[in-house]
């Protein structure tokens, strides 16, 4: 029971992770390049149009619940399964839903860095 | 890519990394914190090491937004992963902790996977995608950006 509890956190951190970062890079995407725009209309007018983005708001509260579920989870499993569970599996889903949802062009060269990024953090917590 | 974006991904990484020592640093000297005094977790912002690990992380949230709006989150996130790199190597040298032949590979995949990365574009070009070119963003006319 307790494996499945400790499954169930790791899929909701992987989970809320993903859609964190999809709806953060989609916002960053419609805000622009924020240098440009710094320097053509000044920081607050940056700020302003950041916070003012719904998929910026979606994705912070997206991240904030990766946090919670992460926090959960390692009230119920170990740390050393957990934390390189999710992080090297969000590598992987994240370069899925991004090819999906943000239409990136994920070649053979971001594939394997994923895949490669993902062994390594695993190793790093073996 | 110009230096100066090669600077937001640096800060990216060190701000991370160092965030996150300097805040496991802190906790520790704060000790643990029991459920019934959770006043204590706003308490702990008054220890140096946490207030400085709380204020890197806001430097890292900040330049990670600023590389996602110009690059492609599946460029941001491996090009960024040698922020584990550098605790191996903060743990190995500073920290004087024994860091096993497994996580030297795993230093070596990372390491692999980032230089695959960087190679390639660091933005897919959207023609026909309108989000993209909402003010602020370069026309769509080149494929990808070298």
């Amino acid at each position: 029971m307790k494996q499945a509890y400790t499954w169930s956190a790791i899929a909701l951190i992987v989970l809320a992770s993903t859609t964190g970062d999809i709806l953060l890079s989609r916002a960053m995407k419609q805000v622009g390049d924020v240098g440009t725009l710094w320097r053509q209309s000044g920081l607050w007018r940056v700020l302003r149009r950041v916070l003012r983005n719904p998929n910026f708001l979606f994705g912070v509260l997206a991240m904030t619940t990766a946090f919670y579920s992460l926090l959960f989870g390692l009230s119920w499993g170990d740390v050393s399964l957990i934390a390189p569970a999710s992080a090297s599996l969000t590598f992987v889903t994240n370069a899925v839903a991004a090819k999906i949802f943000l239409h990136e062009r994920v070649d053979h060269r971001r594939w394997m860095a994923a895949v490669l990024v993902a062994g390594g953090v695993v190793l790093l917590a073996a | 890519m110009t230096f100066r974006k090669y600077l937001v991904l640096a800060s990216v990484t060190l701000c991370a990394s160092i965030g996150d020592s300097l805040l496991s640093r802190g906790m520790k000297q704060v000790g643990g914190i029991s459920v019934n005094h959770l006043s204590d977790v706003i308490l702990a912002v008054l220890n140096p090491s946490v207030a400085l690990g709380i204020l890197l992380l806001l430097g890292f949230f900040a330049s990670y937004m600023t590389a996602l709006s110009w690059a492609d989150l599946t460029y941001v996130l491996p090009a960024t992963s040698l922020g584990y790199v550098l605790l191996t190597l903060i743990a190995k040298f500073y920290l004087h902790e024994t860091v096993t032949t497994s996580r030297w590979m795993g230093v070596l995949l990372i390491s692999g996977g980032v230089g695959f990365v960087t190679q390639g574009p660091a933005l897919t070009r959207h023609p026909a995608n309108p989000h993209l070119h909402e003010a602020g963003c370069e026309p769509a006319a080149a494929k990808d950006e070298p």
